[in-house]
C-alpha cells in the first residue's frame, strides 16, 4: 500500500460518507456543509490524477460560489427542519427501493462497459489536467464550444436579472 | 507494506518549516493587534497602549489572556454547532492561505536544499484564490448562527461583499498572469528577480491598485468595514460570541490583513528580491536570510498601508460600495486586461 | 510532495483552530445565568427570530457571482498560454468578452447592479 492509495480510500470514504450525510441531515444548513466536504474530497481525488487545476477549479466554483449560493437561499428562505413537509413511511420505502435499483442498474452497466474494462488511472503522472495544456487544448481545438459557453453565461444572467426584477 | 517509501527527512523538513511559518503567522498577527493601537495613537498624537511592559510591548499577550479568561456565552436561541464551527472555519481558512507563499529562496543546512516554502504548487494564485473564497463561510455560518438581527444582516454584507470583491481580485490578477505566463508564486518571484526586469508594480500599476482595493475589501477593513459598522449594527457579524470564539475571528482578520499583504508585496513588489543587490554572488544562507527580511520590510509597509488608511478614509455607504465593486472596478479590470494582451502581443511582434 | 505538505499544514490547521476552542473549553467557564443567553440587541424582550425572508437583492447578487466566477475561471487558463497561441487568442477572448459584456451592460440597464 502506497500512500497514494491510502490516501484515494480515505478520501473515498470520506466522499461517500458525507454524501450520505447530506442526505440524512435534519438542518438543511447542516446538508450543505456536508455537501461542501463532499467537493473537498473529490478535489482530494483530481489531486491524487495530478489534475490540479480542475482541483482547484471545482473548488472555486462548487465550493466557493453555487455552495454560496444555496446556503443564501437556505439561509434566507427560512428553510428549517420544521417547515420541511413529513413525509410517510411508504413513500420513503419506495423512494428507496426505485433508488437503489436504479444504483444496481448503473453499476451493472459500468461494470460490463467494454471502454471502462481494463482500464487503469493515471495516478499522478497523467498531465491533461495542467493549466497550460488545458489552456492550449481550449484555445486551440474547442475555440468554437467556448465561445458558444459565452451565450449560455449570457443567457443565465439575463435570466437572473429577469428574476431578480420580479420583487 | 511499504508505506514508509518516502523521504521522511523531508517530510520533517517540512513538518519544521510549517510549525514555524504559522507561528511566525501567530505572532504577527498578535503584534498588528499592537500596532494597530499604536498607530492609531500616533496618527491620534496620544501614546496610545504603554503600561504592560516596556513600550507596552506585552498588551497583545495580556489581550489575549483576557480572551481566554472572559466568560464563555453561547446564546440560548443559537444553532450552537455552527455558533462554534464558524469561528473554527474562519481560522482555518486563515491559516491555509500560507501554503504558497515563498518566504525566502532557498537555505542550505547540513548539505540539504531547503525551499522556503510549503508547497510549491504550479497553481498557487488560484490556490489562493480558492481559499479566499471559502473564507465567507465562516462570515456566513458565524452570523446565521448567532440567531441575532444584526449578526445576520452583517453576515449577509460581509458575504456579499467579500464575493462582489473576489470578482474584480481574479481579473486584476489575470493581466498579471499574462506577463509572467505561469501561476507558481515562485516563478513569478524569479522572474521579478532575473536582471534586466522590474518589478510587476512597474507593468501593472493599475492591476496593483485594483488589486489593492480588492484586498481591503475582502479584509474588511476601513474604509469597507461594512459588516462590522459599529454604529450600525452594534459589533457585526461577531456581537454575540464571547471569549476565544471572539478572539479566533479577530485573530483570523489580523492573520488574512498578514496573508494579503505578504501576497501584495510578492506579486507586485517582487517578493523576497532586494533592489539594486544580486542575490547570486551571496552565500546561499545570507540571500535566503536577508530576502526573508526584505519581504517582511514590504509587508510591514503594507500593514502600516491598512492601518493609515483606516484612519484617514472614512466608511463607504453601501450602495456606493456595491457600485464600486461592480460598476467600476470589473469593467476597469476587464479593460486593462485587454489593454496588456494588446501590448504584449503587439510587442511581440 | 507539494501535496503531501499541503495535507500536512491543513490538518496542523484543523487541530490549531478545533484545539484552540476545546482547550479554551477547560479555562473558560460558561455562562450559568439564562439571561446572558438572550439575544444582545436593543435591551428590550426580542420580537420574532431573525431567520426569515430576506430581499432579492442579495440571491441576486450571488447569481450574478456565479456567473462571473466562472467566466474567470475560463479566463486563468488563457492568461497562461496567450503568448504561445498569439494573436488568435485575442481575437477568441474579445468576442467572449464582447458578449458577456453584453449580458452586463444588460443588467447594468435593468438596475440588476444598483443595491436595492
Amino acid at each position: 500500500m502506497s500512500i497514494t492509495v491510502v490516501l484515494f480510500w480515505f478520501l473515498t470514504a470520506l466522499a461517500l460518507l458525507s454524501a450520505i450525510m447530506v442526505l440524512l441531515s435534519k438542518n438543511p444548513v447542516h446538508s450543505v456543509l456536508w455537501l461542501i466536504v463532499v467537493f473537498f474530497a473529490i478535489s482530494g481525488h483530481y489531486i491524487l490524477l495530478n489534475a490540479q487545476f480542475l482541483a482547484i477549479v471545482n473548488l472555486i466554483v462548487y465550493a466557493g460560489a453555487i455552495m454560496v449560493l444555496f446556503l443564501f437561499v437556505i439561509m434566507l428562505m427560512n428553510l428549517n427542519a420544521e417547515t420541511e413537509p413529513q413525509k410517510n413511511t411508504w413513500l420513503k420505502l419506495a423512494g428507496a427501493i426505485s433508488g437503489g435499483s436504479l444504483l444496481l442498474i448503473l453499476v451493472s452497466v459500468i461494470r460490463s462497459a467494454t471502454d471502462m474494462t481494463g482500464r487503469t488511472a493515471q495516478v499522478g503522472e497523467g498531465n491533461i489536467g495542467l493549466i497550460s495544456n488545458l489552456g492550449k487544448a481550449l484555445f486551440s481545438e474547442y475555440v468554437v464550444p467556448f465561445e458558444i459557453s459565452s451565450v449560455l453565461f449570457l443567457s443565465a444572467m439575463v435570466g437572473a436579472v429577469v428574476i431578480g426584477k420580479k420583487d | 507494506m511499504t508505506l514508509l517509501a518516502f523521504d521522511w527527512i523531508l517530510l520533517i523538513e517540512k513538518f519544521v518549516l510549517i510549525a514555524i511559518i504559522v507561528s511566525v503567522s501567530l505572532v504577527i498577527a498578535m503584534y498588528e493587534t499592537y500596532a494597530e493601537r499604536k498607530v492609531a495613537a500616533f496618527l491620534q498624537d496620544r501614546p496610545g497602549p504603554n503600561r504592560a511592559g516596556p513600550f507596552g510591548m506585552l498588551q497583545p499577550l495580556a489581550d489575549g489572556l483576557k480572551l481566554f479568561m472572559k466568560e464563555e456565552i453561547i446564546p440560548n436561541t443559537s444553532n450552537k454547532f455552527l455558533f462554534i464551527l464558524g469561528p473554527c472555519l474562519a481560522m482555518l481558512t486563515a491559516m491555509m492561505t500560507c501554503a504558497v507563499i515563498p518566504w525566502g529562496s532557498h537555505l542550505e543546512l547540513f548539505g540539504r536544499h531547503i525551499d522556503l516554502q510549503i508547497a510549491d504548487i504550479n497553481i498557487g494564485i488560484l490556490y489562493v484564490f480558492g481559499v479566499v473564497s471559502m473564507g465567507v463561510y465562516g462570515i456566513m455560518i458565524g452570523g446565521w448562527a448567532s440567531n441575532n438581527k444584526f449578526s445576520l444582516i452583517a453576515a449577509l454584507r460581509g458575504a456579499s461583499q467579500v464575493i462582489s470583491y473576489e470578482l474584480a481580485m481574479g481579473l486584476s490578477l489575470i493581466a498579471l498572469l499574462m506577463l509572467t505566463g505561469s501561476l507558481s508564486l515562485r516563478t513569478i518571484v524569479d522572474q521579478q528577480m532575473a536582471p534586466g526586469h522590474l518589478w510587476n508594480i512597474v507593468y501593472q500599476p493599475l492591476g496593483f491598485l485594483i488589486f489593492l482595493v480588492c484586498a481591503f475589501a475582502e479584509c474588511n477593513r476601513t474604509p469597507f468595514d461594512l459588516p462590522e459598522a459599529e454604529n450600525e449594527l452594534n459589533f457585526g457579524y461577531h456581537q454575540e460570541y464571547s471569549s476565544m470564539k471572539l478572539g479566533f475571528y479577530l485573530f483570523a482578520e489580523y492573520i488574512n490583513m498578514f496573508i494579503s499583504s505578504v501576497i501584495m508585496a510578492t506579486l507586485f513588489f517582487g517578493g523576497y528580491d532586494i533592489p539594486f543587490l544580486d542575490e547570486s554572488t551571496l552565500n546561499p544562507n545570507v540571500a535566503a536570510l536577508l530576502g526573508g527580511a526584505a519581504l517582511f520590510l514590504k509587508v510591514v509597509f503594507f500593514i502600516f498601508l491598512f492601518m493609515w488608511v483606516r484612519w484617514t478614509v472614512p466608511r463607504f455607504r453601501y450602495d456606493q460600495l456595491m457600485d464600486l465593486g461592480w460598476k467600476k472596478l470589473i469593467p476597469l479590470a476587464l479593460a486593462n486586461m485587454v489593454v496588456t494582451g494588446a501590448v504584449i502581443l503587439w510587442l511581440k511582434k | 510532495m507539494g501535496s503531501v505538505s499541503l495535507i500536512i499544514l491543513t490538518i496542523a490547521a484543523i487541530v490549531f483552530s478545533a484545539g484552540g476552542i476545546l482547550v479554551s473549553k477547560i479555562f473558560v467557564k460558561g455562562s450559568k445565568n439564562p439571561r446572558k443567553g438572550q439575544p444582545y440587541e436593543c435591551g428590550i424582550p426580542t420580537e420574532t427570530s431573525p431567520w426569515k425572508q430576506f430581499h432579492v437583492g442579495y440571491y441576486l447578487f450571488a447569481l450574478l457571482f456565479l456567473i462571473f466566477d466562472v467566466e474567470i475561471i475560463f479566463l486563468y487558463p488563457w492568461a497562461v498560454v496567450v503568448k504561445k497561441v498569439g494573436m488568435m487568442a485575442l481575437v477568441e477572448i474579445s468576442i467572449f468578452l464582447f458578449i458577456l459584456f453584453m449580458g452586463f451592460l444588460y443588467a447594468h440597464k435593468e438596475g440588476a447592479l444598483k443595491w436595492m
